[in-house]
């Protein structure tokens, strides 16, 4: 099968890394401390959880699907996580996999309603946003859960790298974006997931299980989410039921911003990873030259538009 | 003005059904919207509300908006309370200035409404406002931080709430003031910034944007020795960066709130002070004057100060605070 990468005019693949270039060299132009390799380890740190949740919203958007839920069940992952172990004494392991339990459960009833029962995706996770923050807030009684085993936050933790701090969670979320890369490009199942967002019709009449590929795509993402709760967790070192609030829309953001299509059926993963990375530099950037951080918002919305505008024109060109 | 059929017809329906829990009981009702559901600050002043109207043998029915910031929610929520019956109605408004027309509203159907934890604008829009005097809290953890730094030269990083909040302002320029630094005075808006202010970021009052925050202001000037925080969820955001960091122990963190979470992180050393405020008085007074207002008809006004305590596990020579214990026993007006 070739690949859709290929066809794709350079400026749709290559936009988001000039982007982010250019965003560099802004900075670096406007301060003096951001080139430096401590400080893009601090970036990476600061992108970690969003990244991993994009991973997860990625493969739901290349099915030309949505998933509103994910920040929310981030947020429900780590509040579980935390809460049995602090509520219940069990060890950090256990305590993790119940997290992940809940998420992809979640993942699982998302995508049982868009096979089975034929809903929308958008209207689907809208629901299961609301349950999940309901729940996490219920479960939580709003209350921040700081007591936590030290096994849970050792991918907060950091090791030195030629003189660079640089926090376990990064290494992580750099691993996973290389290990569902090479899945999505060099694996049938990957291909599959391509097929299925380009023209289910199609792709159900070639002997593809268009549903089974699609439930898998929601469990995966929802185990992401667990991966970004336990993530969230070992950053702040507290299980937040105020989580997740933000990271829903920055995870579509980062999706966006590297170029993958919300027609679905097109996009390169490593792609999302360079669209958190937009966002964090920007963030990080405008601290150190001291300007508020709405303008960070408005940057990435303007960054935003131009991104899904890119795509429509490409995509026009294709025809 | 438009309403959806649904929402009349719902707000008849509560209000018949009201009026008929009513006829039995004759309970004043007591209407409290608070920003959100969520945040354990308004948990609490929920909960003291309650108490005190349970006490006093009347009713509060309570609403807020999803979200905070979201004024067309705390609009409803008025609108409801109304139906329900409220003749005093305890507001936190989310929006300063765009809850004024809906309070101005209910004051001409005779509903007195009090103003809770942050003004409106104007501050006369509503009867009256039981609040914290936030400049007053930023000046004392700005005193506190000044003894503390025991004459070193002060490199400050300070980690806002959001642009605009007047909230947010008034902690800013009291910390300021405190310290002895050039601030604007308590009814200014805009943050001041002198040249030892190294950083400003926003912090959102959220544990991991106050972390992203601080690590930021780290990368920017590695020699911060002084960390003001809006809140403590903030707090522990940047205590975590510094730790990280390496730092934890060049640099002290002042904050204001005094959640018995935040005192526990005064007792642990991640906090070394600060200015407790008391949600639970705020809305226990509220309830209090609805009933009197209920009972014969007079209504309170002005400004009533619900007081603000520096809590230290350190206390400093000159600065009066009071210890780890008192603040957990008072932990947001527990007592």
């Amino acid at each position: 099968m070739n690949t859709t990468a290929s066809k794709l005019p350079p400026l749709a693949t290559l936009g988001p890394f000039i982007a982010l270039l250019l965003a560099c060299g802004f900075f670096a132009l406007q301060s003096d401390r951001f080139l430096s390799a401590q400080n893009f380890a601090l970036i990476l740190q600061q992108v970690m959880v969003v990244g991993v949740i994009a991973i997860g919203q990625t493969l739901v958007i290349l099915t030309a699907g949505i998933d509103l839920s994910c920040g929310m069940v981030m947020a429900l992952g780590g509040i579980v996580m935390t809460k049995v172990a602090s509520d219940y004494g069990l060890s950090a392991p256990v305590a993790i996999a119940c997290g992940m339990a809940v998420t992809t459960l979640f993942g699982m009833v998302n995508g049982l309603l868009v096979t089975k029962v034929k809903l929308p995706p958008f209207i689907v996770t809208l629901g299961t946003l609301n349950i999940a923050f309901a729940a996490t807030q219920l479960y939580s009684g709003a209350q921040t859960i700081t007591d936590i085993p030290a096994g849970m936050t050792f991918l907060g933790n950091t090791f030195q790298l030629g003189g660079t701090a640089v926090v376990w969670g990064a290494v992580l979320m750099l691993a996973l974006y290389l290990s569902m890369w090479f899945f999505l490009r060099e694996t049938a199942p990957g291909r599959h997931i391509y097929a299925v967002g380009n023209n289910p019709e199609a792709t159900r009449l070639t002997g593809i299980a268009t549903d089974k590929v699609l439930l898998g795509v929601y469990m995966l993402a929802g185990v992401f989410y667990g991966i970004a709760a336990l993530l969230s967790v070992a950053r702040t070192g507290a299980g937040d039921p105020n989580a997740g609030q933000t990271e829903n829309l920055d995870a579509i953001s980062a999706v966006v911003l590297g170029g993958t299509s919300l027609f679905g059926g097109r996009g390169v993963i490593l792609g999302t990873l360079v669209g958190a990375l937009i966002v964090g530099v920007f963030r990080n950037g405008l601290t150190l030259m001291g300007v508020s951080s709405v303008y960070q918002i408005l940057v990435t919305g303007i960054l935003v538009i131009l991104a899904v505008a890119t795509d429509q024109i490409s995509r026009k060109g294709v025809r | 003005m438009q309403r959806a059929p649904a929402f009349v017809l719902s707000a008849i329906a509560l209000s018949g059904a009201l009026a008929c829990g009513m006829a039995q009981a004759a309970e004043p009702v007591i209407g409290l919207i608070t920003k959100t559901e969520t945040n354990p600050f308004f948990v609490k002043m929920k909960e003291g509300a309650t108490a005190e109207a349970k006490k006093l043998g009347a009713k509060v029915v309570s609403a807020a908006g999803k979200t905070d910031g979201d004024n067309a929610g705390q609009v409803t929520a008025m609108e409801n309370l109304m139906a329900a019956g409220a003749k005093t109605i305890l507001i936190t408004p989310s929006d300063a200035k765009a809850i004024v027309p809906a309070i101005k509203k209910a004051q001409a159907k005779g509903v007195m409404v009090i103003a809770l934890d942050s003004p409106t604008d104007p501050a006369d829009a509503t009867d009256a406002l039981f609040a914290t005097d936030n400049y007053k809290a930023g000046e004392l953890i700005g005193q506190y931080a000044k003894a503390a730094l025991a004459g070193k030269k002060p490199v400050i990083a300070m980690l806002d709430l959001h642009p605009g909040h007047p909230v947010g302002a008034q902690r800013h320029n009291g910390f300021l003031k405190g310290f002895g630094l050039q601030a604007n005075d308590a009814k200014s808006n805009e943050l001041s910034r002198p040249a030892e202010v190294a950083c400003m970021a926003d912090s959102f009052g959220d544990r991991a944007k106050g972390q992203t925050a601080m690590e930021n202001c780290l990368q920017k000037n590695p020699d911060i020795n002084l960390v003001y925080t809006i809140n403590e969820p903030a707090a522990a955001g940047a205590y975590n960066a510094l730790k990280a960091a390496g730092k934890d122990k060049n640099a002290i963190i002042v904050s204001v709130d005094g959640g018995c979470a935040g005192i526990a992180d005064v007792g642990k050393g991640v906090i070394a002070a600060t200015s407790q405020q008391y949600p639970l008085r705020m809305a226990a007074l509220g309830v209090a004057a609805g009933v009197e207002h209920a009972k014969t008809g007079k209504k309170v006004s002005g400004y009533t100060d619900t007081g603000v305590t520096l809590i230290s596990a350190k206390p400093m020579p000159g600065v009066d605070s009071k210890d780890v214990k008192t603040g957990t026993d008072l932990c947001w007006g527990a007592k």
